[in-house]
């Protein structure tokens, strides 16, 4: 996401503190109030909220995925300026996650950025550089709180249509206390010809604990957005919780990519949405390598003849970690087409869970479906399951399910060790190929940051 | 002391003895034929030779340019230039062929390592060579390859890895003879002096193309009878029972 004039003048200001806002740890009707307040927003996104907040109140924790008994509502902070979560001093930020950095070859600057020790970044220039590119032709990239400002009127028409805040405990919680995010607006006909992503690592950071991210694409438009990066980002923050909401009009195409490498102390609680109308297309790429538990299903609500959905996953879970994640594919209109594709890899006492959801209501004629789920576990010790669902109240579909879990064979290893490659190097070789096919979508910079993460990752679990 | 040497080599896998006392000397440069019927133990012996860590040395010795190498890693005897070429290659999907044989070989020759370009150049002429497409440098190791294809591929890995000590396993099963030659002629390209071979054959039929200085007919885990390329031709005509019957 990329860091807007005002915020990046405001946290260059020399004398931030006057603009700390003292948030109390926890949640109250009072809180979410003030957060409206501090944002000066118009009164009904207030009325949103406070709703939204009443939802949360009621609302339980899902009884299935991750064990989220551990999260304390109470011990979070819910709305912080960007200024305080900044100076952290070097020396806290853990020596895993420095090494890391120092191994991908991240840049010093960048390091500190990404973990939290460094407010300012020289993304500005970057960002009015996109922005000069997109020039005239009405494409919209703003943060999400200044969005709310600039273009009311859109913003009120499509908020929390595609997720209502009553859709699950943490949406509800999202829409009652969402900061940041990114609003992307691409009027018809407008194909954006390189992906909206402000600098691959650094936006990242950018994001926050409860970003909200809404994209319109007008018919016959196409869309690339990137969030995320591959490097580790840590912070001290112990609940993500985003919302997404893709809305993709007749003929219109949106990419969204995503890969998130949260610091393992960090719950992801994610709730990413499209719809999808006649002859439009959306294709989720999404990579979970971090977190202490990932609950993520980015979903295609195929509602126009023709629409096409796809979710390409890929999760790595090491020790301490449970990645939950997968797909789900409503068609709601007939010769709707999907694709789900996930491949996961667990470690050490990792697991990973692929869960999944493909319906098909009476009446969706001639739809297609086909779900490929392939795990891969590195030892004894890892733990992965699968929970397909699927729905078909039709019989004129076409529905394929695959699922594999897959160890890496002694074969495989000597014969990749037979010709000179050591235990680590071979395992990384087949570990590579087996996410390749997902790997591939993914955008260069990602893509070669992933396969050294990758490199890593393996010469700590052998030997 | 023979540039490779097997001595009283005894292996076994879980408690089931397989080799039980092979003794093979094979001089810099020479090509070694070892025949036997199915179940003998040759396979076997190529893999202990490699190194796979399902087998267990239980006594003897094997030594390469002088070196024992009975602890050392496949990838460490792979290193010092020994080579194996499968009878059953292992599949890895996604891993694409010349992405492989590069890491491999600057792996093996970390002092002179290759870019990809001057790797894709040599590839290409070993893949002309055996008349494989240069398509397949982007597929999948051994990812859905038919049986003949495997073969061809592990060939094209010898050609390119160039190692000192290259032992062929079952290499001509599974080929027609058409293929067969393709082969053949691929590996009589990369004999010389300083290249060594060890051919692994159920049948005679691949000698005819790739001609042994010495030929070996293991039963039961024994080296039972040495000899010239005349030793092959009796095989043919008679089989292997009667160097069961003289056990």
């Amino acid at each position: 996401m990329p860091t807007t004039a005002s915020k990046q003048e405001m946290l260059t200001r020399p004398d931030p503190m006057s603009y700390v806002f003292k948030a109390k740890k926890g949640l109250s009707e009072q809180v979410v109030r003030e957060i409206s307040h501090m944002k000066g927003e118009p009164s009904w996104m207030l009325d949103v909220r406070l709703r939204a907040y009443q939802t949360f109140l009621k609302k339980k924790n899902p009884a299935w995925g991750g064990d989220l008994s551990t999260i304390k509502f109470d011990d979070i902070y819910y709305y912080m300026k960007p200024v305080e979560k900044v100076f952290q001093s070097w020396g806290d930020v853990p020596p895993a996650i420095r090494t890391t950095y120092r191994r991908l070859g991240i840049p010093q600057a960048e390091q500190k950025y990404l973990s939290g020790v460094m407010a300012q970044y020289e993304s500005e220039a970057v960002y009015h550089n996109l922005k000069d590119r997109m020039g005239k032709s009405g494409v919209i990239f703003e943060d999400m709180d200044t969005a709310l400002k600039k273009y009311p009127e859109i913003i009120k028409k499509y908020f929390g249509r595609v997720i209502p805040a009553g859709d699950n405990k943490f949406a509800a919680l999202n829409t009652g206390v969402w900061s940041g995010g990114s609003f992307v607006y691409v009027p018809a006909g407008v194909k954006v010809e390189f992906p909206l992503q402000a600098y691959f690592r650094i936006n990242a950071r950018n994001a926050g604990q409860f970003e909200r991210t809404l994209i319109i694409a007008e018919p016959g438009s196409f869309v690339h957005y990137v969030e995320g990066c591959t490097a580790p980002v840590y912070t001290t923050d112990s609940l993500h919780s985003a919302v997404v909401e893709i809305i993709v009009k007749p003929g219109a195409r949106v990419r969204y990519t995503t890969v998130q490498n949260w610091s393992k102390n960090v719950y992801n609680l994610v709730t990413k949405r499209s719809f999808v109308y006649e002859e439009g297309v959306m294709e989720w790429v999404d990579g979970n390598l971090g977190s202490k538990l990932t609950m993520k299903y980015p979903s295609v609500y195929l509602l126009g003849r023709k629409a096409h959905g796809e979710v390409l996953s890929i999760a790595l879970a090491g020790a301490g970690q449970h990645q939950d994640a997968g797909g789900k594919a409503i068609h709601g209109a007939p010769e709707t087409t999907s694709r789900i594709i996930s491949k996961s890899i667990a470690k050490e006492t990792g697991r990973t869970s692929y869960r999944g959801l493909v319906r098909v209501p009476r009446g969706m004629t001639g739809v297609k479906s086909n779900v490929v789920c392939d795990a891969l576990l590195l030892d004894e010790r890892s733990r992965s399951d699968t929970y397909p669902t699927m729905d078909i109240k039709e019989s004129d579909v076409q529905i394929g399910h695959e699922a594999s879990v897959g160890k890496i064979g002694e074969e495989q290893m000597f014969y990749l060790r037979s010709r000179g490659l050591s235990e680590p190097e071979a395992m990384n070789l087949i570990v590579s190929g087996f996410i390749e096919p997902i790997a591939k979508e993914l955008p260069l910079e990602y893509a070669v940051e992933l396969n050294r993460l990758i490199q890593l990752e393996m010469e700590g679990s052998v030997g | 002391m023979k540039y490779f040497e097997v001595k009283n080599l005894e292996a076994a896998a879980g408690k089931k003895h397989i080799l039980k006392g092979i003794n093979l000397s094979v001089g810099t440069g020479e090509i070694h034929a070892v025949m036997g019927p199915n179940g003998s133990g040759k396979s076997t012996l190529a893999s202990v030779i490699m190194g796979h860590p399902g087998f267990t040395i239980t006594r003897g010795s094997i030594r390469f340019s002088g070196k024992l190498i009975n602890s050392l890693d496949p990838d460490e005897r792979a290193r010092l230039g020994i080579f194996l070429s499968f009878q059953y290659p292992s599949e890895v999907a996604g891993l694409s062929i010349e992405h492989f044989l590069r890491t491999a070989y600057n792996a093996i020759y970390h002092t002179k390592q290759l870019s990809v370009l001057e790797f894709h150049e040599r590839f290409i002429v070993a893949a002309n060579s055996l008349k494989l497409r240069h398509d397949l440098a982007e597929r999948g190791l051994n990812d859905g390859f038919s049986g003949g294809e495997k073969k061809k591929l592990e060939i094209l890995q010898l050609a390119l890895l160039q190692p000192k000590l290259a032992i062929l396993d079952e290499t001509d099963s599974g080929l027609d003879i058409d293929a067969l030659k393709t082969v053949a002629s691929g590996v009589n390209r990369l004999r010389g002096e300083s290249r060594t071979f060890i051919v692994i054959t159920h049948y005679i039929r691949i000698l005819k193309f790739i001609r042994p200085d010495r030929v070996h007919v293991m039963i039961d885990g024994r080296i039972v009878k040495s000899g010239g390329r005349e030793l092959a031709q009796q095989v043919e005509k008679r089989g292997y029972d009667w160097l069961k019957k003289k056990e």
